[in-house]
């Protein structure tokens, strides 16, 4: 495990180097802990809440806390049995092992194959990803946090900030070498500019250590994750030579396709053997494959588009293919939330940018009423056409489209569609075939769907699906297809196998355990959270669950725990969020057994408890189960009339395990 | 009411809010204050009224608003018209008869690509349209070790660089390509099209300067539109007028601030074939105090004794070259691009350059390609001096024709010929590009497959950025053809031409 290379000024929280019992949360200093943030707790959606009820819910919450702690006792003295720290080696007494082969060799190989993709636990960890027919689309709520954990992460980047500029202060004047490249010199100016640079260098290099962890071998189940030390605050790091296996829950392989054995990889395989390693050319040369054109074929049945193309690169798919479809005189309509790649080539293409609130369907109408009436600036000319671009599933906050509405005013408006499937793509839906499969949306609704084949299917590169004249016509303009080289015959390999599995062409029944045990996981994984008290992002369906953390030095402090319970976790702040919501972001998988998120949870607990993340209000969910006899629309009137008490939820992690089965096949509370 | 009534009731009511301002805690400092501050500085109060106003006036403003001041007042009814009355364009242009013709014409191989490849109409051609020099493609070496590496790795990494997508082989396949080149760091892009035209926009940002030449390929243009630098062209490959433009640029620049500038050109030219003169570049980029972003997406494995480039053939450092980006996908036959240089340059791409941050890392097997490709390559010298005489036989038996003219670099295994001039003069034709379609048709029809230089034609109206091509067709050669079938298939080529300009003849 590598050591944690903190600097002295960092405010991280310090961490514990042994495995020592965790034995310091006593009851009172917790409580007391929680009685001050409950002070600051004015979460702004709790405002209608009657005025009893901040006392009322705080002394459930020390009670609760004095039962988790009563929970955990037991536990906390016996660490070596604690389920988080428990090594990721568990194939030995899964009841799997009654058809293992007696031989070492043979147990190997499938503790090796388990490490890639987990069995399935049992019959009833599986659930069908679906928008339940009729009912109503809601924006999932975003909880807040108390005002206190606001104001701490403010400080937080103030003190990160100050501390920052007083080390450049006095670093330009003493240690004139190590700032050489930001100034000019020689009549070059900076490669970097010292402003830009600053973020970088001063707040960044500080958690590098949690970032860009390189691994070794297959991303699937497990990821081997490589030990390195640095001596000089993460400016660089050496390699032990040594790896660390850990619970993968950071890649984006939601149906568990990163195998190195099985049907695909035998597959490809084969086709190594027989075609090498590239075609050589790009596609409009000479480098179109009876492959490719079998792959596209596959896409565009799987999508349910009459055409489709593939590219070599999910960024460059969407990077050249605005050119194409917009122009001069053309708006393209775009989620503020959209991916760097859309921006790219929408830039590209000269037409001009709006902008609407992430997934607010009032916004866009105000805006396209607005667009549409006033037409182009200045000149007023109507638009020659406008595209809006969205994409179903957001890779950091777990949330979906709104697909049926933008369908009903893509009738009113007369816009095009795009739909980025970059993750929903055989994650969602209770076929895999996206948001539109999700929603029960016809494909045919929809003008463009983009996709990509790196995330879902364990390989490499992106999709487009449209009319075949669209197609045809991008074939001679997307920059991709001209000149960049044709998608490999190995990974080609790798998508066609892993479609025509998830359609059940292959391996009949596989490809349907798949999907139903990915929804099954995510659902899990996000009551699980949820119940134990976390601000968790996103539709209850999707398969990112973004953890909210808020203070910056809670990232570093929260990705070192976990991978000290020997979980890789991705962390993520500004800039690809917004300054305050820092978060973890775990990505569920397929591949990914009940006990595995299990292990997770009750390391989120331990967690959760030390760095004082557990703060939902309760508004996003989480609660207990429904009464008998009550009925969510008796819960709903009540919710009008105001007589409902948001209680937060602080589940004991035992309770969470024991009923999370059950309650991931009814809609989430 | 007379007026004595109302002045009562304005007393009464002016006396009760007075005392119930005093209620309020705080007022009487507030009293206080004012009172003492109009005694001392009357201006003052008078300022801090202007404040309080302009603040109740800006809390109270509707929220700023990003519309256009132009913006046309309209009631609801007339916008539901307006929306009722729109039609927008279709989403795309139909196709035009070129892009129809090419369509249908457009070669799909059966079977793997090689030396010979067998077409979907079950022809068997010879394939002198892929960039297969070397023939690595079916290099069993190279596939026993591809098959190896995917039953330890898998296909894809399932991720970004930056979030657990990095493995070992890549870092391993970064240390190889910067060894090769000689230089200290090395970065590895999951595409080749896509590295150039983000590399760019990761160093030069908005006032920045790039220099560059006119016949730069496509990627870069659009690296370059994308930076929103300022930007200067010279004539291609012209020293003289890169000199011109430089010193222009000085001038122009000599009372501004220092910004960062960049010359930008490529090692052999994707679309004319020729070869830069670097170490005039190199000079007069340190004479004017430029950085060097140099493509050499075709001629990395190309030129040089052992294949390490432009540099390498020209004697240059090829740590004078600030950002060497090159292509996997070309030569090497693996896939993916890299970007090599100072570990300054690197490290500053691992965090900012948009194709390397925001796209899932390249595949294992292609990466460990790349290294042993690399290593066939340093040990295997003889292939570059066999693929030379390749080219050789092939230029020579092109040269004989007198209608088309090779604008590519002697050592360049693509050959880009353009038609003559004046042998065009008095033909009559309506498109330079399907005669060319034509010739390449009669050279596929006589078992040669050849292909076009392919350009895209800015459509949607936006002006056309860089330099406008001459049309052209191309030959890649490789060692896996024999000299001879080198030879006849220059002849066939030759003789494709002499037909289709033949048939042109009026």
């Amino acid at each position: 495990m590598p050591r944690r290379p903190f600097s002295s000024t960092s405010p991280a929280v310090p961490i514990p180097v042994n495995d020592i019992p965790r034995t310091r949360s006593s009851p009172s200093s917790r409580s007391a802990a929680a009685k001050v943030a409950q002070f600051f707790s004015s979460s702004p959606k709790a405002v209608s809440s009657p005025p009893g009820y901040l006392t009322a819910s705080a002394s459930l919450l020390a009670a609760q806390e004095q039962s988790n702690a009563r929970a955990f006792s037991p536990s906390a003295s016996l660490p070596t049995i604690s389920l988080s720290t428990a090594t990721a080696d568990k194939t030995s007494d899964t009841p799997m092992m009654l058809f293992s082969p007696p031989s070492p060799e043979a147990a190997r190989k499938l503790a090796r194959q388990h490490a890639e993709f987990g069995p399935l636990g049992h019959p009833s960890h599986q659930y069908v990803s679906q928008h339940p027919k009729g009912a109503e689309i809601e924006n999932p709520i975003e909880d807040e946090p108390p005002y206190y954990y606001l104001l701490t992460t403010y400080i937080s980047y103030l003190v990160l900030i100050i501390f920052g500029h007083v080390r450049d202060f006095f670093g330009k004047r003493f240690k004139v070498e190590t700032y050489k490249h930001l100034k000019a010199q020689n009549g070059y100016a900076p490669l970097n500019d010292d402003f830009d640079n600053f973020y970088v260098r001063r707040l960044k290099m500080r958690i590098n250590d949690c970032f860009a962890r390189p691994i070794t071998g297959v991303p699937g189940r497990f990821i081997n994750v490589l030990d390195r030390t640095s001596d000089d605050f993460n400016q660089t790091f050496k390699f032990s030579g040594t790896s660390t296996e850990t619970l993968n829950m950071s890649s984006y392989n939601y149906l568990g396709f990163a195998q190195s054995e099985g049907p695909c990889a035998d597959a490809v395989e084969e086709t190594t053997r027989r075609y090498g390693l590239s075609s050589a050319s790009s596609r409009m040369d000479a480098g179109t494959l009876d492959l490719h054109s079998d792959v596209e074929n596959l896409v565009a049945n799987f999508v349910g588009k009459p055409a489709a193309m593939v590219f070599s690169m999910g960024y460059g798919t969407n990077a050249a293919a605005f050119s194409t479809l917009a122009g001069k005189g053309c708006l393209v309509i775009s989620d503020e939330l959209n991916h760097a790649s859309i921006r790219f080539g929408v830039r590209i293409s000269g037409a001009v940018i709006g902008m609407y609130r992430h997934n607010d369907m009032r916004d866009l109408e105000r805006l396209l009423r607005e667009q549409i009436s006033q037409g182009q600036p200045r000149t007023h000319r109507p638009w020659k056409k406008i595209l809006v671009v969205v994409e179903g599933l957001y890779s950091m906050e777990g949330t979906m489209c709104n697909l049926p509405a933008l369908i009903g005013l893509k009738k009113q408006y007369k816009f095009n569609l795009f739909v980025d499937e970059a993750h929903s793509i055989g994650a969602l839906g209770p076929n895999g075939r996206g948001v539109c499969d999700y929603f029960g949306v016809d494909t045919a609704e929809v003008d463009i769907l983009m996709g990509t084949l790196t995330k879902s299917f364990g390989a490499n590169g992106g999709y487009i699906a449209a009319e075949k004249h669209i197609i045809d016509k991008l074939r001679y303009s997307h920059a991709g297809s001209i000149f960049g080289e044709a998608p490999a015959p190995p990974v080609i390999t790798q998508i066609s196998t892993s479609l025509r599995l998830i359609a059940g062409e292959v391996v009949i029944g596989q490809g349907e355990e798949r999907l139903r045990r990915l929804a099954f996981n995510s659902r899990y994984l996000r009551i699980g959270l949820k119940r134990l008290g976390f601000i968790i992002y996103g539709q209850d369906d999707s398969p990112i669950i973004p953890l909210l953390l808020y203070n910056p030095a809670k990232m570093p402090a929260f990705s070192h725990e976990m991978l000290r319970r020997k979980i890789a976790v991705v962390v993520v702040g500004y800039p690809a969020t917004p300054l305050v919501s820092s978060r973890a972001r775990f990505c569920v998988s397929a591949a990914h057994t009940k006990d595995d998120l299990d292990r997770l949870l009750a390391a989120c607990d331990e967690i959760g408890d030390i760095l004082q993340l557990k703060f939902s209000s309760g508004l996003a969910g989480g609660a207990i189960p429904l009464a008998p006899g009550v009925t969510p629309e008796m819960e709903k009137e009540r919710k009008q009339r105001g007589t409902l008490v948001t209680v937060p939820p602080r589940w004991p992690l035992e309770e969470v395990l024991k009923r999370g089965v059950k309650d991931v096949q009814a809609p989430l509370r | 009411m007379d007026l004595h009534d109302a002045y009562v009731l304005l007393n009464r009511s002016a006396g009760e809010l007075s005392t119930r301002f005093q209620r309020v805690p705080g007022s009487q400092i507030l009293l206080r204050y004012i009172k003492s501050s109009y005694q001392n500085d009357p201006v003052r109060s008078v300022v801090e009224l202007c404040l309080f106003l302009f603040a109740v006036r800006y809390l109270l403003a509707p929220r700023y608003s990003t519309t256009q001041k132009g913006a046309v007042e309209l009631t609801e009814d007339e916008i539901d018209e307006l929306v009722e009355d729109w039609t927008p364009e279709p989403l795309v242009p139909g196709l035009t008869e070129v892009e129809q013709a090419e369509n249908e014409k457009r070669p799909v191989i059966v079977g793997p690509t090689g030396p010979k490849v067998k077409l979907s109409n079950g022809r068997t051609v010879n394939n002198f349209a892929s960039y297969n020099f070397f023939n690595f493609v079916s290099n069993e070496l190279l596939k026993d070790r591809a098959v190896q590496v995917l039953r330890n790795y898998g296909v894809g990494a399932c991720g970004p660089p930056n979030f657990y997508g990095t493995q070992d082989v890549h870092m391993d396949t970064e240390r190889d390509i910067a060894k090769f080149l000689g230089v200290p760091a090395c970065i590895i892009y999951a595409q080749a099209f896509s590295t150039i035209s983000s590399v760019i926009p990761a160093f030069s940002k908005r006032g920045d300067i790039i220099v560059a030449d006119k016949a730069v390929n496509f990627a870069i243009q659009k690296g370059l539109q994308i930076s929103r630098s300022t930007i200067r062209w010279y004539e291609h490959n012209d020293m003289d007028d890169l000199e011109r433009v430089l010193e222009q640029v000085k001038k122009d620049m000599a009372r501004k601030p220092l910004t960062r500038r960049f010359i930008v050109t490529e090692g052999l030219f994707e679309n004319t074939g020729d070869i830069v003169d670097l170490p005039a570049i190199i000079e007069l980029k340190q004479r004017y105090k430029y950085r060097l972003i140099l493509d050499e997406s075709y001629s990395f494995g190309v030129l040089g004794r052992t294949g390490r480039g432009v540099t390498e053939h020209q004697n240059v450092d090829p740590q004078s070259v600030e950002m060497l980006v090159g292509s996997l996908a070309h030569s090497i036959c693996s896939g993916g691009g890299f970007c090599a240089g100072s570990p300054a340059v690197v490290d500053h791409q691992r965090i900012s350059s948009s194709a390397y941050v925001f796209s899932a890392a390249l595949p294992a097997m292609l990466a460990v390609t790349t290294s042993e490709t690399l290593k066939l390559l340093e040990g295997n010298p003889q292939v570059l001096t066999a693929l030379r005489e390749n080219i050789r036989a092939f230029r020579t038996q092109m040269d004989r024709c007198e209608y088309v003219e090779c604008t590519s670099a002697l050592d360049n295994p693509v050959c880009i010929f353009i038609l003559k001039r004046d042998g065009l003069e008095g033909r009559v034709f309506d498109n330079e590009e399907k005669i060319l379609m034509d010739i390449v048709d009669e050279a596929l029809a006589n078992g040669v497959m050849i292909s076009r230089v392919k350009h895209i034609h800015e459509t949607q109206g936006t002006k056309p950025f860089g330099w406008q091509c001459v049309p052209s067709f191309k030959a890649c050669i490789t060692i896996g053809h024999t000299k001879k079938e080198v030879e006849k298939a220059g002849s066939v080529v030759r003789q494709a031409v002499g037909k289709v300009m033949a048939r042109l003849k009026k």
